[in-house]
């Protein structure tokens, strides 16, 4: 159990950072993903904080979206990883790893670490896009510490979910269209650009069990207003939700490619 | 199991998928150090042979063991003792010839202290030392194979086995990467098995030949055997073919299979 657990540590580190150098030896991809977390903030943020339509007590408009749509971005980003799962599979590089004495759960585990540091560069780019906005932030040594913890959980969850549903439909064009139909729901079901307060009582009950919520509160706590009692709450709702949803995509993650 | 039985063993060995018996009670062995040549046409049962046999996929019943541990009950202990080339490319193109090799390293747990060394030795093996920083992807279809190889053989495993390993690569690059598989047999005494369409190279390459069709094996031999039991003056392994599986040796297959060769040859051409 010790050694399964130690192996899984390891190897997870090992296939997180062949992810990673992969994006350093392209990262277009970190250019062309920051376009849409400028677009929110700088367009739609700027354009219903001069209509004042929705009550945010005690923040601008402008601050309490920049949380949301960081959430929003590194969701964007977890919710279509599972992708790479197809793209292994479609070559033999996933055959490959699967006959390597590697557990299953790193496997999973390498992918949810790489896409929470994908959503790390998300998150850079929100803070320094907000900066330039003049969005007024907090930024403290824990704050900044709290804000990573939640986007790689937050990422770990969405991308388990991404995997799962990757490995059951096993085509890149049924996977997109998934993609698709869920992200937008997730988002708008969400606290990311209104108060939960706001929403009808159905909605609000489909907010409160969106783990994308709990993203948004922790980073509001501690982007914004502080409250140490909430965040931690927030940190631990996502952690069970990434674990459980590890293990049920390991479960789900292709044993043989014919 | 003694040391001195053969290094893989398969006994009345059957894979079902619901109906369809996609390798149907088939038995071989093969020696230690041997060059074995599993050949037959697409969806003869070749490739599914060699998924049970890397232990990922449960046979339907029989037994095989490599290297003494038995494929069903000790998995862990056969996927360290067996090296893997998959069909399709298994190598990762958006990293460099030196980090593919580094992931293998570092998944198969060669001790740290050892892994550079490890993964500079396999380059130079493979004349690929001037391409230590390159992106895999720039390769060309004989270097990517041959990395698929360096990738398999750095935890010096006992026996290697390639599906359809050069399919789809020109014939130059085919001998290049098989002079490597010679290289590697002669230093390390590696036991290479390997399935093939193609009706020549099983018999330049391979020590001894199992004729596969329809999930069953037709007949096991050196090639010399197999032609000389046609009993006609210059046959060639295909005619050796024809008389065994009353069958040409076509393209046959389905439309998945023949999508799959094809992107392979266009990938590695």
């Amino acid at each position: 159990m010790l050694h399964y657990l130690s192996q899984t540590f390891q190897k997870s580190y090992v296939l997180a950072e062949m992810e990673t150098r992969k994006l350093l030896h392209d990262p277009t991809e970190l250019i062309s993903r920051a376009v849409q977390p400028i677009l929110w903030l700088g367009i739609f943020g700027e354009a219903l904080s001069k209509v004042r339509a929705i009550a945010t007590p005690g923040l601008t408009y402008l601050q309490f979206i920049t949380p949301g749509i960081l959430t929003q971005s590194v969701v964007f980003v977890a919710i279509f990883y599972g992708l790479y799962v197809i793209m292994d599979r479609d070559t033999g590089v996933l055959q490959k790893l699967l006959v390597t004495p590697t557990p299953r759960l790193a496997l999973v585990w390498g992918k949810m670490i790489a896409a929470g540091i994908r959503g790390l560069s998300q998150a850079l780019i929100v803070f320094l896009f907000a900066m330039v906005l003049g969005i007024r932030l907090r930024i403290t040594p824990w704050s900044v510490l709290g804000v990573i913890v939640i986007v790689m959980l937050g990422a770990s969850f969405f991308t388990g979910l991404s995997m799962i549903v990757a490995s059951i439909v096993k085509t890149r064009e049924r996977f997109m269209g998934i993609g698709q139909v869920i992200t937008l729901p997730l988002f708008f079901a969400s606290n990311a650009i209104y108060p939960i307060a706001i929403m009808p009582a159905w909605l609000q009950a489909v907010a409160r069990v969106n783990p994308l919520s709990y993203m948004v509160d922790g980073l509001r706590a501690l982007m914004l207003s502080g409250g140490v009692a909430r965040v931690g709450f927030d940190m631990g709702v996502l952690a069970i939700a990434a674990l459980l949803i590890s293990m049920l995509s390991a479960w789900f993650y292709p044993k043989v490619v014919m | 199991m003694s040391k001195t039985s053969s290094i893989i063993q398969v006994a009345r060995l059957v894979k079902r998928f619901k109906d369809l018996a996609a390798v149907d009670d088939i038995s071989f062995t093969v020696e230690a150090g041997e060059i074995f040549a599993f050949l037959g046409p697409n969806g003869a049962g070749k490739s599914t042979t060699i998924k049970v046999l890397i232990t990922l996929l449960a046979p339907t019943s029989g037994t095989a063991t490599i290297d003494g541990h038995d494929i069903a009950r000790q998995a862990p202990e056969v996927r360290r003792a067996i090296g893997y080339v998959p069909q399709m490319i298994s190598v990762d193109g958006t990293l460099t010839a030196s980090e593919n090799l580094m992931l293998m390293a570092r998944l198969y747990d060669i001790p740290r202290a050892e892994r550079k060394e490890r993964v500079r030795e396999m380059l130079a093996f493979l004349n690929l030392e001037g391409h230590t920083d390159a992106l895999v992807r720039t390769f060309s279809g004989g270097m990517i194979r041959k990395m698929e190889v360096g990738q398999a053989m750095l935890h010096r495993p006992k026996v290697l086995l390639l599906d359809e390993p050069t399919t789809g690569l020109d014939p130059v690059a085919r001998q290049n990467v098989w002079e490597h598989l010679f290289d590697l047999r002669g230093r390390f005494g590696t036991t290479i098995f390997f399935s093939t369409h193609n009706m020549e190279e099983a018999d330049e390459v391979s020590d001894r030949v199992a004729v596969m069709n329809r999930g069953r094996i037709a007949a096991t031999g050196t090639a010399e055997e197999l032609k000389a039991k046609t009993g006609k003056p210059d046959a060639t392994l295909e005619d050796a073919f024809i008389f065994f599986t009353g069958n040409k040796l076509q393209e046959t297959g389905n439309f998945r299979e023949i999508r799959r060769a094809r992107q392979i040859e266009r990938r590695l051409g």
